[in-house]
């Protein structure tokens, strides 16, 4: 039986070259981190969760995970497969067949496991930021300002609705009734992206439970730490075995096997738009398993002259290069009114400039490094493309020197709607701005894309923003802000942004399945 | 001490025997020095309920204060019949000080109104972890002002406490309004914001539950409160206040005034500065209540009132199942509970061995001290309590329905009333038609289904009702056609703060728990924007 989780992180075996940016938080003004000297992270927190157990990959395999802000291996983890994924679903069945102690727990009994794993995730706030930090390269300050604080209130809010989730009862014609019951789906498969690894993971998982369902989460190769050190807090809360198995590997070999496996009732995916193809594929091809889907952005940000200029700016500023631009809802189209395009121009490079870049688990920093090589290599060839289209690159546009994957903040102008930084998901920093004359002609070009995630619209005027944002054909439109998630509203997308939403109320729809239960009785009933 | 930290799940888990076992030797303690982090509780020299830490006085503003006319009154033990303690007595001028301190909770800007509803939400599940904390103490507090069984204070009554306070705290950020395809060029949303200041008038006898049913919706909802325990047992609801002080809600957000209900609770009823009353007790008073309402200021009014509510027990029923049900549908809580299934109708054909069995399981039924575990009843609450059961219980003798069994006080100290059960009880008679609140159970025959419904029905109240068959049509049918806000179909007592409760007819206005719960604490706002231009 392995022990409590340690605190202790390994941070990189031997780093070769120690680096200026590189230092651990010190600042009265937050939690203590945890020691990170060479003590190695415990073995179990690095295998593969099933059943409440840590296991081996059955082929053997490991993979390693790397430090973006260093390029320094973290260590290396149970590289999951279709073996594993079936010894997973295995376990998921098991625990939520008929007659299990998962599914005769009381509701309210699965909100209070769910609450007993926000107070863990509280508990553990600080190890858990400084591990996504290291893993992703998201400042240590988003991710436990944002990052942590979004999984505990995702958790938090789930638990709540787990003995509220009501089925009706319908008044049908003659001598029957019926009622409804929402059950739990069975078995749900959910592959989670590396920007957001824990929240993602808490958007998946947290509904799924609070429905009653079991689950298989793939996290992403590139962050599978937080999840697994999830997987230890799953089973000191008291989930019982089964309920949560966690199956760190690769997309084309875990990920697919949980995509076409016949024995997974619904999978949930949040990555690429094209990779949600292929999921949304596999299922057809396997067992009509329910697909949800979170994909893709192109999401426009439509600046009017008549805004709080200053706010719009540092909004979407915000909205293009939070998280290093590695966000779905990435404000990567921003549309300024004739008016007022050079003032919003000149202020968004003033302020792109003294954009904080360094290491992530600084304080002072705000932007960290590209998740890794491939993705670097892909935003500037992207940056490049935009230069040779005949955008204006007004700051940025290169990596930072000798700092690995670390890339300026970068702002293109006078960017056309045809160029391919205007139509392609950069997923980097990168802010393209672009001038509008009228309401008509800007809707039209916010909505002419394939994808449909999120938007905004800055104005005061209240009859614009109602209008433009019943006009745009998004799943969430902020008006006079950006980012503005929360645990209680829903999130999903329109056209190939996706299928289905995640959080609010409207997220249990995904993970139940509605069966109508009809009486017939020997006479009508008096109403 | 064990019992602390024992969840309730995990209480009933380990098996009632258990958990009696267990809970014995931390009774023993917690009766006899009680020991608090907060000071030292000496129930033998109720040092605690006199002194300056409160929970014995008026509590406002998150303070404690002595009453403004300086009266006090006492707080009995009605199990021996002896005075617990002192508490100060709440008149008009005290709910005056408490309303303007809802009031000022409730005001735009303040902290109360301007919480993410979330938080609102974390604050009323630091509530129940308090409850938890502190459900032995509560327990035995609640046993000894009520004088009900103290397992059932530690199993029924903290359980249903604690479990209230975390349903409608995951309700707080779930309170969801709408938005409406109006018709022309308009668009609409609701928002369901609080009611404002909300007094509630609570009974004694489930102080705390009854506390929590109130305290619970009202706050999820985001309004304030102004709270009047029964002047019988406001020991518990006083405690409430300090965990209410201690889990942080901020200052005037409750406000509990122990008194009476001609002095303080009809000032409630009558004040201009409350928006809202909520009541649970006779349909009597309920009556007070929404005239006192109406005559003001239209407050919103919702009642939880009195019951006669019938359980009927067909032929087919299992009947082991049917007369333990009926039995404990009765006497639980020694007969004082609203949903009390005083009238049992059973078909004729197994009508007189149902008596016999109800009146040996009747005689079985252990009346002792509460604190006793193999207690299963304790005294009636008052001596008041106590003489009008025993003067129904004598007009029943009197209009000719058969005496099986009871029907007595037990001659020793204390309110007691014995298990009394009633055969051949007609419908024309007392204690088939008034709310006895007393340990008495009537047993009545019926023929045909259509004649149960019509009998079962021809009540002015309709709390709850029972049916017991295995048969699913007759099930269906007569759950449809009882009128009553609640039907078990073999069960009883099963309540859950997840389903709505409350009366048709006379037995009360309004739902308590349940989403529709939440109705009752808010209002609904329509806010309709004219929209330029075409709509989309």
């Amino acid at each position: 039986m392995p022990g409590p989780p340690s605190l202790q992180i390994h941070r990189s075996a031997s780093r070769s070259k120690p680096c200026k940016y590189c230092r651990t938080i010190n600042s009265h003004s937050l939690p203590p981190a945890p020691d990170m000297k060479t003590q190695p992270i415990s073995n179990y927190l690095l295998q593969i969760f099933i059943n409440n157990e840590w296991h081996t990959s059955i082929k053997g395999k490991k993979f390693p995970t790397i430090n973006p802000a260093t390029g320094v291996k973290i260590c290396d983890v149970e590289e999951a497969d279709k073996a594993d994924v079936d010894e997973a679903v295995r376990a998921a069945r098991a625990a939520g067949q008929r007659g299990s102690e998962w599914r005769q727990m009381d509701a309210s009994s699965r909100g209070r496991l769910l609450h007993r794993l926000a107070d863990l995730l509280e508990r553990e706030r600080a190890v858990l930021a400084t591990l996504e930090s290291m893993d992703t390269g998201k400042p240590f300050l988003h991710a436990f300002f944002v990052d942590l604080d979004g999984s505990i209130k995702t958790l938090r809010y789930y638990a709540g609705w787990t003995d509220k989730i009501h089925g009706k009862t319908m008044p049908v014609d003659e001598n029957f009734v019926c009622f409804t019951k929402h059950e739990p789906v069975g078995v749900c498969g959910a592959i989670i992206p590396w920007n957001f690894p824990l929240l993602m993971f808490m958007w998946k998982i947290a509904p799924a439970l609070a429905c009653g369902n079991t689950v298989v989460i793939k996290p992403a190769e590139q962050t599978p730490l937080t999840a697994l050190h999830t997987g230890a807090l799953i089973k000191e809360a008291g989930f019982p075995p089964g309920v949560v198995n966690i199956v760190p590997g690769f997309g084309p070999t875990a990920g697919a096997a949980i995509g076409s496996h016949m024995n997974i009732d619904k999978v949930a995916f949040t990555g690429s738009t094209e990779v949600g193809q292929l999921i949304k594929a596999a299922a057809a091809k396997s067992n009509l398993k329910r697909v949800t889907l979170e994909l893709g952005g192109k999401n426009p940000c439509i600046v009017f002259a008549d805004s709080d200029l200053q706010s719009a700016v540092e909004e979407t500023q915000k909205g293009a290069f939070f998280n290093q631009g590695q966000a779905c809802t990435a404000a990567s189209r921003v549309y300024v009114e004739e008016a007022v395009y050079d003032e919003f121009l000149r202020l968004s490079v003033e302020r792109a400039k003294n954009i904080a870049i360094g290491d992530p688990l600084e304080p002072r920093t705000s932007h960290g490094p590209q998740i890794n090589q491939h993705q670097f290599d892909k935003i500037l060839e992207l940056v490049a493309s935009g230069k040779k289209e005949g955008a204006t690159l007004e700051c940025g546009g290169c990596a930072v020197e000798d700092r690995g994957l670390f890339i300026h903040p970068t702002i293109f102008s006078d960017v056309k709607d045809h160029m391919r930084i205007a139509k392609e998901e950069i997923f980097g920093p990168v802010q393209c701005i672009m001038k509008f004359k009228t309401q008509e002609e800007v809707i039209d070009r916010a909505n002419g894309t394939q994808y449909g995630l999120t938007a905004a619209v800055f104005t005061r005027d209240i009859h614009r923003a109602m209008s433009v944002s019943a006009a745009l054909e998004a799943g969430t439109v902020w008006v006079n802000c950006y980012n503005a998630l929360h645990a209680q509203a829903p999130f999903g997308g329109y056209k190939m942004s996706g299928n289905g939403r995640e959080l609010g109320e409207y997220a249990l729809a995904e993970y139940t399945e509605v069966k109508a239960i009809t009486l017939k009785l020997s006479e009508r009933l008096t109403l | 001490m064990g019992v602390r930290g024992v969840s309730a799940l995990e209480a009933v888990q380990q098996g009632v025997i258990y958990g009696c076992v267990s809970l014995l030797g931390s009774v023993a303690l917690t009766y006899e020095s009680l020991s608090h982090t907060s000071g030292v509780f000496h129930f033998k020299t109720h040092h605690f309920f006199t002194s300056n830490s409160g929970q014995s006085r008026i509590f406002i503003n998150n303070e404690w204060h002595d009453s403004v006319s300086g009266k006090v009154f006492s707080t009995y033990n009605p199990a021996t019949g002896e005075k617990i303690c002192d508490v100060q007595e709440a008149d008009k001028a005290d709910v005056d000080k408490a309303v303007q301190a809802a009031r000022s909770a409730f005001s735009l800007d303040s902290v109360w109104r301007k919480m993410d509803a979330s938080e609102r939400g974390k604050l009323l599940f630091k509530l129940a972890d308090l409850v938890e904390r502190d459900r032995a103490y509560l327990a035995t507090l609640e046993s000894l002002d009520t004088g009900k069984p103290f397992l059932s204070s530690f199993f029924v009554d903290l359980q249903g406490t604690i479990k209230t306070f975390r349903y409608f705290a995951g309700w707080a950020d779930k309170i969801h309004g709408s938005t409406i395809p109006t018709d022309g060029e308009y668009f609409t949303l609701t928002r369901h914001e609080p009611i404002g200041v909300c007094g509630q008038i609570v009974p004694w006898n489930f102080p705390l539950v009854m506390t929590a049913w109130k305290l619970g919706p009202a706050l999820s909802c985001g309004n304030t409160v102004v709270l009047k325990p029964a002047e019988q047992t406001p020991l518990t609801c006083l405690y409430i206040g300090a965990l209410i002080r201690e889990a942080g809600f901020p200052p005037g957000v409750v406000n509990i005034l122990p008194g009476y209900g001609p002095t303080a609770g009809a000032a409630i009823a009558s004040h201009m500065g409350i928006d809202k009353v909520a009541f649970t007790g006779s349909t009597e008073v309920g009556k007070l209540i929404q005239e006192a309402a109406g005559k003001s200021n239209l407050k919103r009014v919702t009642l939880e009132l009195g019951g006669k509510s019938p359980n009927i027990i067909f032929a087919d029923a299992d009947f082991e199942l049917a007369v333990e049900q009926a039995h404990q549908g009765v006497f639980f809580n020694n007969g004082q509970c609203c949903t009390a299934g005083s009238r049992i109708f059973v078909e004729e054909p197994i009508y007189d061995e149902f008596v016999r069995r109800s009146v040996e399981r009747a005689r079985r039924r252990t009346v002792g001290n509460p604190f006793d575990p193999t207690a299963e009843q304790g005294p009636q609450v008052s001596v008041e309590q106590q003489r009008r059961v025993l003067e129904l219980i004598q007009s029943g003798i009197t209009e000719g329905a058969k005496l099986e069994c009871g029907g007595k006080a037990p001659l020793s100290k204390g309110f007691f009333v014995e298990p009394t059960v009633f055969s051949d009880v007609q419908d024309h008679m007392r204690i088939a038609k008034e709310e006895i609140f007393g340990p008495v159970q009537q047993i009545m025959k019926f023929k045909t289904i259509e004649e149960v419904i019509e009998r079962a029905n021809n009540t002015e109240y309709g709390l709850a009702a029972a049916v017991f068959t295995t048969d699913l049509n007759k099930a269906m049918t007569v759950s449809a056609a009882l009128q009553a806000g609640t039907v078990w179909i073999n069960c009883y007592n099963a309540l859950s703060c997840q389903c709505p409760f409350g009366g048709f007819k006379m037995s009360g206005n309004g739902r308590e728990l349940g989403e529709i719960g939440l109705k009752e604490y808010t209002e609904v706002k329509t806010i309709t924007m004219k929209m330029s231009g075409k709509k989309s």
